[in-house]
């Protein structure tokens, strides 16, 4: 079956709500297109989402699907990878959501490792609270309720993940479609915790981190011969906070993920119609 | 009540309290002795006072009473903490040669039983084993064969090798010997009698964990937290052997996502916690309803609120799993009352979760989790076992389920409230679900009359479930009798025993406790028939009295507890006795 799939066929009936030009629509695309090309079809993909404008990707693809609450989405990813490591699991939301609310999960789902992949959609804003500064926002970023700029330093998603031994780290430009794409498709493809950060604009509310000012700004890895197995080179560009980067930063090529080490193989939906046979020796152990 | 004995250790924490009292309990029931361990413990590593008591008799002990008859005392404290159990004709085993205990002398009327432990122990090979010497005295004490002690340092010291397990036993024989040689034993009274019986011997979070596993959870993720952690380490590494797993998360926010997650997948899952943990659960446990996912969610209460008192004993936690969370969300909340029900309960919940689609709250407490008690095996019988999967569809059947665009419906109203649920992997059945407001396919909606219907839906199924399930009660004692007595949770042990007191005080009760907290069983006519109803609980404002107050339209009289100490079922008797209109004297 999966050889006849097409990126629509993860596309669902629901016309999405973003905003006319909103940059979710070609971050979308591109996970739609990279769960088709590595093979995957909407019956065994499961795609678990935040809250925020960015979370409503669960709604406009079709899949399995679970849209959680707010900054939860990682924590059922990997339970739903747990329970059937079988399965493509995807999840998605936004930088508030991952970063604010979700940080802590964010830094121990990168640690764990799961196979799964993470792609979050960095607009550096509440979108759908309308505009408040989010935890990517520049230190002078005017917001409703940053009327002076947040005036604390904004997070850096990939050196939290770099500090956490993130084994695949890498970030992408949602209006860059082909390199998008190229990038998910990687964090897919990777054993381990795919972890892609993507500028994602919004334009409704930040007249900042545009389209233009990513566009002219942007420096892909690529272009510099970056070798993303280099930690040291890695570390480098990402902390630097001049430049703003896209392509896989870091990829550690040995990574066992956690369901790996765990020996978890196995779909857990499955079990007997009674008490397994042995159940009684459980009993046994407390004579 | 003929040949009681209890037994209780204590001294500061980090002194190997617990895996000696352990050791004893598994001795007296090996031996064919019904056993029932309580444990005083405070919320520090080392130091601080820590008892493990054991009461243990040829019939049937359900609660801990206030008597003890033998105490080895490691510090001086532990008789003052227990001057009130203590009576004439108590034994007390201590080290009169350690500094702290050089001028202690047992009060008037006990038996001052000083044995040098530490000395003997280094004897046997190392100091480390003065509480087996301190042992081995106690079974001279009580007169209990001291061989029955042999299999128990074997299964505790086992996998340290042979040697190991001699030098205990030898530690042990020193105790015995040192007292046969400088005490009569005609002095003490006791007698221990041994039976034929097989028990086994186990504690409620172990109980609940053998259950999840019995009743096919796969998959359990939690984060530690006293009095529930018992759960998941009992799961670690027996979970794994049935292929599947056990995740320790980052807290309790993650740990019920990850069991929603692991449940979508199409596992039985399951987490547990207690009350602080329960709080951050809430957050999610409406996602849980609304997207209509089956999971298992065990309380196991401490006394509250905020840290309150972690290592200590209360139900403060039912109003929170009856109302808890914004919104109105459909739920069950079942509530073992011993032990072996929280075996039997947690296979019941994870039916009820799969077959109503629904979040189940398996409510236990500190009293039930700690606690160990022995049963005959056949009380855990896996052969009647039962799985109830509810209203999974398969491939061959997922036509039936599509509309006319081939999409599946995840919250198709059907009559019952239960939708038919499809796993990921199975093919034509993807869909999302979501905590919006969503349509029968999953999609958001804030149409009014969608809302109205999904809403009945997921409350229908929870009347659904009131008409086809039994949601019965415990009944206990006289069902004659006008003095009624309502609780729920580990207070049914005390009060079935309390009962054997209130009969020698010639007052007869009918004693009523309830497992299933919501929906709970219809009392009114119970209640209309007795001339005094009492709810016990272990609680200041009594929770459960309200409740039932609110379904039977009856003011009922309450007997509340919560000083962080379960009830002792002498004391229970005496509080009963109170509260009837003709005052008894209890004879304790
Ligand atoms: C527990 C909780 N707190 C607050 C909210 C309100 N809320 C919804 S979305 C959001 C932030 C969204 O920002 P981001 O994750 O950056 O996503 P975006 O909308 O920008 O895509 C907040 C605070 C909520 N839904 N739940
Ligand atoms: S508010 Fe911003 S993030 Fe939200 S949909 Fe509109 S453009 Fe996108």
């Amino acid at each position: 079956m999966s050889s006849e799939i097409r990126f629509t066929d993860f596309k669902s009936d629901k016309q999405p709500t973003w905003c006319p030009g909103c940059g979710d629509f070609g971050t979308m695309n591109g996970m739609m297109k990279a769960l088709a090309n590595t093979g995957n079809d909407p019956d065994n993909t499961f795609v678990v989402a935040g809250i925020g404008c960015s979370g409503k990707i669960g709604t406009y693809m079709h899949s399995y699907a679970l849209h959680g609450v707010h900054g939860r989405a990682l924590p059922v990813g990997i339970g739903v990878k747990s329970a059937n490591p079988n399965l493509e699991v995807m999840v998605s939301g936004g930088d508030g959501d991952g970063y604010s609310i979700g940080a802590g999960h964010f830094v121990h789902a990168v640690r764990r490792n799961m196979d799964m992949t993470y792609v979050v959609m960095d607009n550096r804003i509440y979108g759908l609270t309308k505009g408040q500064f989010s935890p990517t926002s520049r230190e002078d970023f005017e917001t409703a309720t940053s009327p002076d700029g947040p005036k604390q330093a904004p997070v850096n998603p990939l050196a939290l993940a770099l500090a956490a031994d993130g084994t695949f780290i890498a970030q992408s430009f949602s209006s860059d479609a082909q390199r998008h794409e190229e990038i998910v498709q990687q964090a897919v493809e990777h054993d381990g915790f795919g972890f892609v950060n993507v500028y994602s604009p919004c334009v409704t509310f930040n007249d900042v981190d545009t389209y233009d000012y990513f566009r002219d700004t942007i420096v892909d890895v690529e272009d510099e011969d970056h070798d993303p197995t280099d930690r040291d080179a890695a570390r480098e560009m990402i902390t630097d906070d001049e430049t703003e980067y896209q392509g896989v930063l870091y990829q550690d090529e040995d990574s066992v993920p956690y369901n790996e080490r765990h020996g978890l193989t196995e779909n857990m939906a499955d079990i007997p119609d009674g008490a397994p046979e042995d159940a009684t020796d459980l009993v046994r152990e407390f004579y | 009540m003929p040949d009681d004995l209890n037994w209780a250790i204590g001294g500061e924490a980090g002194d190997g309290i617990n895996s000696t009292g352990k050791i004893f309990a598994q001795a007296l029931s090996r031996a064919g002795r019904q056993v029932f361990t309580s444990k005083d413990f405070a919320s520090r590593i080392r130091g601080g006072y820590t008892a493990y008591k054991v009461r243990s008799s040829t019939e049937r002990v359900e609660s801990v009473v206030d008597r003890l008859d033998v105490l080895i005392a490691l510090t001086q404290r532990t008789v003052e903490e227990n001057m009130d159990e203590l009576h004439e004709g108590s034994v007390i085993i201590y080290d009169g040669e350690r500094t702290m205990m050089e001028d202690f002398e047992a009060p008037e009327g006990m038996i001052d039983m000083p044995v040098p432990l530490k000395r003997l122990a280094q004897d046997a090979g190392g100091a480390i084993m003065q509480n087996i010497v301190a042992l081995g005295a106690a079974c001279e004490a009580a007169n209990f064969p001291i061989e029955n002690l042999d299999e128990a340092l074997e299964k505790r010291f086992g996998d340290k090798g042979q040697s190991i397990i001699e030098n205990n036993q030898q530690a042990a024989r020193l105790g015995e010997e040192y007292v046969q040689e400088e005490y009569d034993r005609e002095d003490f009274g006791y007698d221990i009698e041994t039976t034929d019986n097989d028990y086994v011997l186990l504690n409620g979070d172990e109980a609940i964990g053998m259950g999840a596993i019995a009743a096919g959870c796969r998959f359990y993720s939690g984060y530690p937290i006293t009095p529930a952690t018992d759960v998941m380490e009992y799961l670690k590494g027996r979970l794994e052997r049935y292929g599947g797993h056990v995740m320790q998360a980052e807290d309790e926010l993650s740990a019920i996502n990850m069991a929603l997650g692991a449940a979508r997948a199409g596992a039985r899952a399951m987490t547990a916690t207690s009350g602080p943990g329960i709080d951050l659960m809430a957050e999610t446990f409406g996602l849980v309803a609304t997207s209509e996912t089956p999971l298992v969610i065990c309380d196991v209460m401490r006394s509250g609120p905020s840290t309150g008192m972690p290592t200590k004993q209360e139900q403060g936690d039912l109003n929170m799993t009856l109302f808890g969370g914004h919104g109105e969300i459909p739920r069950l909340v079942v509530a073992p009352t011993s032990i072996s029900e929280c075996f039997h309960k947690t296979i019941e919940a994870f039916n009820l979760a799969e077959k109503y689609q629904t979040p189940v709250y398996l409510v236990a407490d500190l009293a039930l989790a700690v606690t160990e008690q022995t049963f005959s095996p056949e009380e855990f019988d896996m052969d009647s076992v039962e799985i109830d999967r509810g209203k999974l569809v398969g491939e061959s059947d997922i036509d039936t389920w599509l509309n006319d665009k081939d999409q599946f419906q995840p919250h198709f109203p059907a009559a019952d409230g239960i939708s038919p649920r499809t796993l990921p992997g199975t093919s034509g059945g993807a869909h999302m679900t979501t905590g919006l407001e969503h349509d029968e396919l999953g999609r958001r909606t804030e149409e009014q009359e969608v809302r109205i219907e999904q809403v009945d839906k997921r409350n229908q199924k929870v009347d659904t479930a009131k008409s086809e399930e039994d949601w019965d009660y415990r009944e206990f004692g006289d069902s004659d009798s006008e003095t009624l007595v309502l609780s729920w949770g580990s207070n049914e042990g005390a009060m079935r025993e309390a009962m054997d007191f209130l009969d020698e005080a010639d007052v007869s009760v009918r004693f009523i406790s309830v497992p299933y907290l919501f929906p709970r069983p219809d009392l009114t006519e119970e209640i209309e028939a007795a001339e005094e109803v009492i709810v016990v609980e272990c609680n200041a404002t009594g929770q459960f009295a309200d409740v039932i107050e609110h379904d039977s339209l009856t003011r009922l009289k309450r007997v509340n507890k919560y000083n962080g100490v379960r009830f002792k079922a002498d004391e229970l008797a005496e509080r009963i006795t109170e509260e009837l209109d003709t005052p008894q004297e209890v004879p304790t």
